[in-house]
């Protein structure tokens, strides 16, 4: 700044009667002014001083800053006993000064960022993690009788609610899919080239994608892409409502936003998730092929017939069978962190992350437990 | 006294083909409390969104203090936006942040004061609206009515020369309405701010209003302008008469 300090103010030696005055000059611009003057708190400030007069000494300009700095003076001069005089200052500052002391502290409303020992914390955590619990049985429990509910066709929910959430989880997730599905079937098939090719038994690569993609990478990958794209929207979307009271809405007109919003949110993810599966599947297998054929010189109909061979209705159903809990599961955890969502955008973002996360956590665990399932049993 | 503040010349707002307001021509002058009123969906609100720069208009020109605001290259726009402080309806606080760290955000980045000045300075602007002792609580923590204040101290936090109002009395009993009513004569008288206010709220026209604007929603432009008071005793639009009695029609 090449400006002298645009804004001063002078205290004057003290005066008779243990009067002193304080001239203020300058513009006293928030967006310029630097605070540079004297010190209010300073300890000998005071000494001798009974009375302080404020004085206009060419002020040119004034905003809140000197308003922020009287407060700093008046707070200081009124803790040492000294009477403050104002009248010498501009109207519009004498009025704001009064305006910021009219509505006193409420008592008890202050309150600093204060945080809870260890111990407090841990069983803070621990019964938010209990509470948790018990709403996350509870969500599942509601869903249940949502389902029985429909199932006896009692349910309320809007048909054409029913069939927007169809078609969003079903035929709009199809583009995603093929591409994910495509690529991940031509990755299983470079992969298992590599290994095969030792043995000259690369056409076994058939096999290979075809079990690989039909028992597992097709639901795993289907499951993956729907908790990022269909779990997500359910959180953001139902979370949305949650703060416009769009929920409490429906509350009190006596429709259950279980039948109402999460069923048909469900219901479209359990139906669909073994149907993107299937179709998974087939663009795996396409995958594979391509590579096969292109670049591995098997020929399409060696590659079929190997396929066909490698597959059976049994593996095939144990692909669709997590496929349709993994629709449980992503259905579940994005309308409940929704249904469950505080009233700010905060809470919205974070519900949206819990749905996302909570869903690839539970279907990479439920995929491996189903796996364990099979193995034992021989499926 | 009268010298003009901002200047809106034959303004025009619409989406698309949908015509909301055209026509509009005029002046705010500094030290005004303006009040744009008109019916519900007449397009007052849509109004401030030129004035405060969210959109630009259709047609027509806007300027502040001379300088035409939607043909001035982008910084020097963003400059005159730092001179204008906007309460939204209600309140527009960020629910992540609490009330000290929403109103600190603008001067810890359009100004050089240190942590503890603008802690001051935070501390000031929630007492002026009487909200002192409130800088740690976070906007889900407190009532609509105080979210409404703190939204008004963060407009307030940079000492803008022009504040906007939208809708400021919605949602407030009447007692907090008038309290809002009279900070904003306080704020004009003592800051000697332009303070633009949408509403359709009767009480508070009258109470604050020295100059307003009339939006028709029928034939989609302004049909009225003038102190509030006088366009009650003089004016001869049967609309603007039916309005400001609240719905009775004069003589009946």
């Amino acid at each position: 700044m090449t400006e002298a300090p645009s804004a001063t103010c002078e205290l004057g030696a003290p005066g008779p009667a243990g009067s002193r005055e304080a001239v203020f000059t300058g513009a006293w611009r928030i967006d310029t002014v630097r605070f540079s003057r004297p010190d209010p708190a300073a300890p000998d400030a005071w000494t001798g001083c009974r009375r302080l007069i404020l004085k206009d000494g060419g002020i040119t300009a004034w905003d809140s800053s000197l308003v922020v700095y009287l407060r700093q003076l008046a707070a200081s001069a009124h803790a040492a006993g000294v009477e403050l005089d104002d009248t010498a200052l501009p109207e519009g500052v004498r009025r704001l000064l009064r305006l910021a002391d009219a509505v006193p502290e409420r008592k008890g409303a202050r309150r600093g960022k204060q945080s809870d020992p260890w111990l407090a914390r841990v069983g803070i955590r621990a019964q938010r993690g209990w509470a948790d619990l018990v709403s996350s049985i509870r969500f599942v429990g509601e869903l249940t009788l949502a389902f029985v509910a429909m199932l006896r066709g009692r349910a309320r929910y809007r048909k054409s609610d029913l069939r927007a959430v169809f078609h969003e989880c079903g035929p709009g997730a199809l583009p995603i899919v093929s591409l994910i599905s495509l690529l991940v079937g031509m990755i299983l098939a470079f992969l298992g080239s590599v290994q095969l090719r030792m043995f000259g038994a690369e056409v076994f690569i058939a096999n290979g994608v075809a079990v690989g993609m039909v028992r597992e990478m097709g639901a795993l990958m289907t499951g993956i892409i729907m908790a990022g794209r269909t779990g997500a929207a359910f959180a953001a979307r139902l979370g949305t409502m949650q703060v416009n009271e769009e929920v409490d809405a429906l509350q009190t007109m006596g429709f259950s936003p279980m039948e109402f919003l999460v069923l048909p949110r469900a219901l479209a993810l359990i139906v669909m998730m073994p149907l993107l599966a299937i179709y998974a599947n087939v663009m795996g297998i396409l995958g594979g092929a391509l590579v096969g054929v292109l670049m591995l010189d098997l020929t399409a109909i060696q590659y079929y017939q190997q396929t066909i061979g490698a597959l059976s209705l049994q593996s095939i159903m144990a692909g669709l069978i997590k496929a349709s809990v993994f629709g449980v599961l992503i259905a579940i955890s994005g309308c409940m962190q929704g249904i469950r969502c505080g009233r700010s955008a905060l809470a919205v973002g974070e519900a949206t992350t819990a749905a996302v996360v909570n869903a690839i956590v539970y279907i990479v665990v439920a995929t491996s437990t189903i796996s364990i399932i099979y193995v034992l049993t021989g499926f | 006294m009268s010298d003009a503040h901002v200047q809106i010349d034959n303004l025009t707002m619409a989406f698309g083909d949908f015509l909301i307001q055209r026509d509009l021509t005029f002046t705010i002058n500094r030290s005004d409390i303006f009040i744009i009123m008109g019916g519900s969906g007449c397009g007052k609100s849509t109004l401030l969104r030129p004035l405060v720069g969210l959109k630009s208009p259709a047609r027509g020109t806007i300027r502040y203090n001379g300088v035409s605001f939607w043909e001035a290259p982008e910084p020097e726009r963003a400059k005159l936006m730092q001179k204008i402080g906007i309460l939204y309806q209600s309140g527009a606080l960020w629910s992540s942040m609490t009330l000290a760290e929403n109103i600190a955000i603008p001067l810890e980045a359009y100004t050089a004061l240190s942590p503890a000045d603008i802690r001051e300075v935070v501390a000031l602007k929630l007492a002026l609206v009487g909200l002192a002792g409130f800088e740690d609580y976070y906007p889900s923590e407190i009532s609509g009515g105080m979210r409404k204040r703190a939204g008004l101290a963060r407009a307030m936090a940079l000492d803008p020369d022009i504040l906007y109002f939208d809708e400021p009395s919605a949602g407030l009993d009447p007692i907090s309405a008038k309290l809002l009513d009279d900070l904003i004569l306080e704020l004009r008288d003592s800051l000697g701010s332009t303070i633009v206010v949408v509403t359709h709220e009767l009480a508070s026209i009258f109470a604050i209003g020295n100059n307003s604007v009339f939006l028709d929603p029928e034939t989609k432009t302004m049909i009225a302008q003038g102190d509030p008071n006088q366009l009650l005793a003089s004016c001869d639009d049967p609309k603007v008469q039916k309005f400001l009695r609240r719905g009775v029609e004069e003589g009946a």
